[in-house]
């Protein structure tokens, strides 16, 4: 088994090769503006760093977000891509799952996993103490959260001390990660084939609709007072 | 003059609303699969950035396995991958840039990131052959309209000239919508023109006789918008055809007036109009009449090619592969603003 894995539904781009049992080559750069540009260059790293062509690729697994729709796509699009032209399955996994299987290993319980959706708000779901997902995906303003849970990504981090998230003490506990690492994203492919699941389908999780607002009339662009003119004559 | 070169070249369009995967061997093409999103903008008046990346990402991989089914090859055949790399809308950019990197990483061939309005005039190629330099090409469309010098498709444009304000298609889109006439506006106010009076009402041609080779397109369209308002004060009809054709004929009049200009003043004689307000109608036959006048061979590639496709950006992927221009590298950026004096991303 040899599965390509990566993510870029947060500022973070990684990238991991996996044999089914560990990774044996991995590359991460946080920037959240340029994962078209970064994305194909790690990939080729991590094949070359990892001693493999992509002939050698068994399954591709991919981050499928929650996050800002264009990094996204990145992630996704390549993943189709490369699932067409080498004829392997494709794995979407959710981003913030991910994380979770990350955050786990730290918890004594509940707790959340929050990543940045921009415009204030977060992307985020509640998980139990061994990274199962109990609730979400969703979008949120970080003020509508629940209380009272440890919460790991960049989301929790960016808005838990400005006043977005309150505990019951008035102070969230962070936990680590900020972002997801491929190779755990990996991992949780090779642990899907292995028990024999169907892929998850490698389509972007949106949470939301496109910004768009159907037009009015066209605005007048005669002036008032002429225009009035020529209605009282 | 670019010389047809024999690789099989496939080509990705994503800058606008249109999805395009297109097969080309040389200057011969082989398929050209278009898949828009145009119907789920009609209601929104214009192109929502964010509705076009996420249908482009739909489309992606079915256009292009639409195109090799069409074209009889198979992927491992192409020789080379050319995208678009700019200008455009930069969340749509990224969703080809990222496929065509990863088709190239797969296939292990060169990737051409290369320019979206070279690419419209090297598409002409595909149905009248190598283009002679030097040639002069008038690009117009939703998003652009300019004036290029053309001493060679691979590597020489300049900008004569451009818009100042509105691109031609978008005055199009405007009129379209005072008119009650759906979007994109291009189309139906041809369509309405043929029945109406194009000298019926004298609309302004800004910047006609201003020596420059730039454009302005907003004046027309408030001229427009002011005309409609002041009927419906006075409680009359509108004269639809009659605006259509009017507005029509001030747009083509001004886009050929000046593309000829462009043409004499640059000692050229050939000129090729592309882009997708190079389907119109009115344009093509204006231009046919003054660039004969002028002793000027006009070069139009046919309506489907002048509308945003993959073909044109895999006809100029292949002009620079028989050129022996070395290929973008893998970490290329998709750039929303490149220049036309950048033919390829670097
Ligand atoms: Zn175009």
């Amino acid at each position: 088994m040899l599965i390509l894995a990566f993510d870029t539904a947060t500022p973070a781009v990684t990238v991991a090769l996996h044999d089914g049992t560990r990774a044996i080559a991995a590359e991460s750069v946080v920037d959240s503006r340029r994962h078209g540009e970064l994305l194909a260059s790690a990939i080729t790293k991590v094949l070359a760093r990892g001693g493999a062509a992509v002939g050698d690729l068994t399954a591709i697994g991919v981050g499928a977000g929650p996050g800002p729709y264009t990094g996204l796509r990145a992630g996704v699009v390549t993943a189709q891509v490369l699932g067409s032209a080498l004829g392997l399955r494709v794995d979407g996994v959710c981003t913030l799952d991910v994380i979770a299987v990350q955050a786990c290993k730290g918890v004594a319980g509940e707790f959340i996993v929050a990543t940045d959706a921009r415009r204030r708000e977060v992307y985020w779901a509640r998980y139990s103490m061994s990274g199962e997902r109990l609730s979400g995906p969703a979008v949120s303003l970080p003020a509508d959260l629940p209380a009272g849970y440890p919460m790991a990504g960049e989301g929790a981090a960016l808005y838990g001390g400005t006043g977005g998230l309150h505990g019951p003490q008035g102070e969230v506990t962070l936990i680590e990660p900020r972002y997801p690492d491929a190779a755990v994203l990996a991992s949780m492919v090779a642990g899907r084939i292995a028990a024999g699941l169907d892929p998850g389908p490698p389509e972007p999780l949106y949470l939301r609709r496109p910004d768009a607002r159907e037009p009015g009339r066209p605005k007048r662009v005669t002036p008032a007072a002429a225009a009035e003119r020529v209605i009282t004559r | 003059m670019s010389r047809p070169g024999s690789g099989l070249v496939l080509g990705i369009e994503s800058s606008c609303d249109e999805t395009g995967a297109g097969l080309v061997r040389g200057h011969e093409l082989l398929a050209d699969a278009v898949a828009s999103s145009v119907a789920e903008h009609a209601r929104f008046g214009g192109v929502v950035p964010e509705v076009a990346s996420r249908a482009h990402l739909e489309a992606m991989v079915p256009a292009v396995d639409r195109a090799l089914a069409m074209a009889g090859v198979t992927l491992r055949q192409v020789d080379a991958i050319a995208v678009t790399a700019g200008p455009g809308l930069a969340g749509a950019l990224l969703v080809g840039v990222c496929a065509a990197k990863a088709y190239a990483l797969a296939l292990g061939k060169p990737l051409y990131g290369v320019n979206h309005l070279a690419a419209h005039v090297a598409v002409d190629q595909l149905e009248h052959g190598p283009l002679p330099a030097p040639a002069v090409a008038l690009l117009v469309s939703g998003g652009h309209s300019s004036l290029l010098l053309v001493r060679d498709l691979t590597g020489d444009l300049t900008q004569l000239g451009s818009t100042i304000d509105d691109a031609a298609g978008e005055a199009y889109d405007k009129v379209a919508r005072l008119l009650g006439l759906p979007f994109p506006g291009g189309p139906p106010i041809d369509a309405a023109a043929r029945e109406g009076n194009a000298q019926a009402i004298r609309f302004p041609r800004s910047k006609y006789a201003d020596g420059t080779a730039d454009f302005s397109f907003s004046g027309l369209k408030t001229a427009v918008a002011r005309w409609v308002e002041a009927r419906e004060a006075a409680g009359l009809a509108v004269p639809v055809a009659d605006v259509a054709a009017s507005f029509q004929e001030a747009v083509a009049d001004v886009l050929t007036r000046k593309a000829v200009d462009a043409c004499l003043a640059s000692g050229v004689d050939h000129l090729v109009i592309s882009g997708g307000v190079g389907a119109n109608s009115r344009l093509r036959d204006l231009a046919a009449r003054r660039c004969e006048a002028a002793g000027i061979r006009l070069r139009v590639p046919r309506p489907g090619l002048c509308t945003d496709n993959g073909a044109m950006v895999a006809t100029l992927g292949s002009d620079l592969l028989a050129a022996g221009v070395p290929p973008s590298p893998i970490g290329f950026a998709a750039d929303s603003g490149l220049p036309v004096t950048e033919v390829l991303a670097a």
